[in-house]
């Protein structure tokens, strides 16, 4: 398969399966609604080593937002609900928590859930007051600029994660603005998150490594540098690789989000230095979700 | 199906007990069944029929017409379905609901959905003492659902109110939200002496300053509290004043009490714009 004269690898990006939640972050303005949101998703790019995988799902308008201020929806991974809640409240405890004018609310409502502001009140040492408003309950916990508004609980769900692509240029560039025109078209997509630095991953791994102590390595059959010495699946032409790893809700979520992002990549062609699209998995064998790029370009 | 109607003939001399006539107690009497049933009246029992006209079938919709003060514990623990009733109510309207909801067209008498649990009573009218609050002998009043009542309300509303909340759009009386535990009351026109007297957790929410307020509950100063947002969005569903209000009315001046009980309740006065 050739788009725009990239050329489409036959393989599949394999998926894992997750769990997963959405938090709604509101603020006197978007500027202090996104410190807050950048703040709870910073270091979540991969639960091998963040414990989670977060990032900003979109901006809110104040009319779309639970209290009527500008928000920003942040969707969180875990690979258990146990190890997601754990997180969660971690980061509702250090980074909203102490966020100037900061409130958040459930931002996924579902049977399962897990705790919120439920444990965060007690930073109030009994000052703290709840409310139940519908059947919902908040909690008003006080604080030095006011008060701090954090419902109880959220909802999860199960979820898709690590869907991917691998987009292979003739510079490191050109690479980048690929994945930079990739991941603005990935950003209007709801239901998922980009979790890398902007949404791109330079250090594809593989699983294991020479050292026992580590778990995953560098994956030297696209790295650029090794193109003489190794088992190479790139091409003289290649000159730099780019990953963007995509999580989502659900498997049509992640499909759909490649299909944009993989199309809107291979809009800047292979003039602008865009030779092949290739996607990274394990054979198949330890992801339940296989996201075969033919399919989903057809 | 017709909705089950129940019209009072006459003005009874003693006061009836209506706590066996609810909608899912009802549920599949057979007209001559509903006539037959025995109701308290003074100290006797007297069958239903003997009192009302009854047209319709349907008990999940009931209607009762031409209704008086004397119709005591009208909705009293019912749990489903909706009741109408067009005239006053006795006491003890819907005592201990569950679900559902009551609508009066007229004033409804003392202890209005005391010990209620959830669903919706809505007061077309005036309503008497003690709404919400819990009867002698019982630890708490309301503990869930709404209360709505358009006209006003007399004195300790809310009295021990649990959960849930209570919204006047009149006049309250004195010792609103006295001895409150928690859940959230309202009210648009004037409050009478001590609200808040003895309270423990919850919140009272008033348009105008209170005739009085408690020496136990301590001036906190003007604030902006976001939770009153959610709170008058939740009002917008209700077909009244409640729901015009300006959803962006933040400002309040906040009372922290009653320090003489714990001190977690609050009265909120808003801010006049």
């Amino acid at each position: 398969m050739i788009i725009n004269g990239v050329s489409i690898d036959d393989t599949f990006a394999e998926a894992f399966g997750m769990k997963a939640t959405r938090v709604l972050i509101t603020a006197i303005s978007h500027r202090w609604a996104r410190h807050a949101a950048e703040a709870m998703t910073g270091f979540a790019t991969s639960v091998i080593g963040c414990g989670v995988e977060a990032g900003i799902e979109a901006e809110l308008s104040a009319e779309q937002a639970p209290d009527g201020r500008p928000g920003i929806s942040v969707l969180l991974f875990g690979m258990s609900s146990k190890a997601l809640g754990k997180q969660l409240e971690a980061r509702v405890g250090q980074c909203l928590l102490t966020a100037p004018g900061s409130a958040v609310f459930a931002g996924m409502r579902c049977d399962k859930t897990i705790n919120l502001g439920r444990n965060i009140r007690f930073f109030g040492d009994g000052f703290q007051t709840s409310k139940l408003i519908g059947n919902r309950r908040y909690w008003r916990v006080p604080v030095m600029d006011g008060e701090f508004l954090c419902e109880e609980s959220t909802g999860y769900t199960s979820a898709v994660g690590g869907g991917n692509f691998l987009i292979l240029a003739a510079s490191q560039i050109q690479a980048l603005n690929a994945c930079e025109a990739a991941i603005d078209a990935m950003c209007r997509v709801p239901n998922v998150i980009m979790p890398f630095p902007g949404g791109v991953v330079r250090s594809g791994s593989k699983i294991g490594s020479k050292y026992a102590a580590l778990p995953a390595s560098t994956n030297q059959a696209y790295c650029p540098t090794l193109k003489g010495m190794t088992d190479t699946q790139l091409t003289p032409d290649i000159e730099s690789v780019l990953e963007i790893v995509v999580n989502g809700l659900s498997d049509s979520d992640v499909r759909t989000a490649m299909r944009t992002g993989i199309e809107a990549a291979c809009g800047l062609g292979a003039q602008q230095g865009i030779k092949r699209i290739s996607a990274g998995n394990y054979g198949g064998k330890l992801g339940k979700f296989h996201f075969h790029l033919h399919e989903i370009l057809a | 199906m017709t909705a089950l109607t129940l019209t009072l003939r006459d003005k009874p001399q003693h006061r009836i007990d209506m706590a066996a006539v609810s909608p899912d107690r009802l549920s599949g009497f057979r007209p001559e069944d509903v006539a037959r049933l025995s109701l308290h009246y003074g100290n006797r029992r007297v069958q239903l029929g003997e009192f009302f006209d009854i047209t319709g079938k349907d008990p999940h919709d009931l209607i009762i017409r031409n209704s008086c003060g004397l119709l005591d514990a009208i909705g009293a623990g019912m749990e489903t379905g909706n009741v109408s009733i067009y005239g006053n109510s006795g006491d003890y309207l819907g005592w201990g609901m569950r679900s559902g909801t009551i609508e009066v067209h007229g004033d409804s008498g003392h202890w209005t959905a005391s010990g209620m649990q959830n669903g919706m009573i809505r007061v077309n009218g005036n309503c008497g003492d003690f709404a919400g609050a819990a009867i002698p002998g019982d630890h708490q009043g309301m503990r869930g659902g709404t209360l709505l009542v358009t006209g006003s309300a007399g004195d300790r509303t809310g009295d021990r109110i649990r959960r849930g909340q209570i919204l006047i759009e009149g006049d309250a009386g004195d010792y609103c939200g006295a001895r409150m535990v928690a859940g959230t009351i309202a009210v648009l026109g004037k409050v009478g002496i001590a609200p808040g007297y003895g309270m423990r957790r919850g919140t009272l929410l008033f348009e105008q300053h209170p005739a009085s307020i408690p020496a136990t509950l301590n001036d906190c100063g003007e604030h902006t509290l976001g939770f009153l947002r959610l709170l008058l969005d939740s009002f917008t569903e209700l077909n009244s004043r409640f729901s015009q209000l300006d959803r962006n009315r933040l400002r309040v001046r906040r009372y922290a009490g009653d320090l003489a009980c714990d001190g977690k309740g609050e009265l909120l006065v808003w801010i006049s714009h």
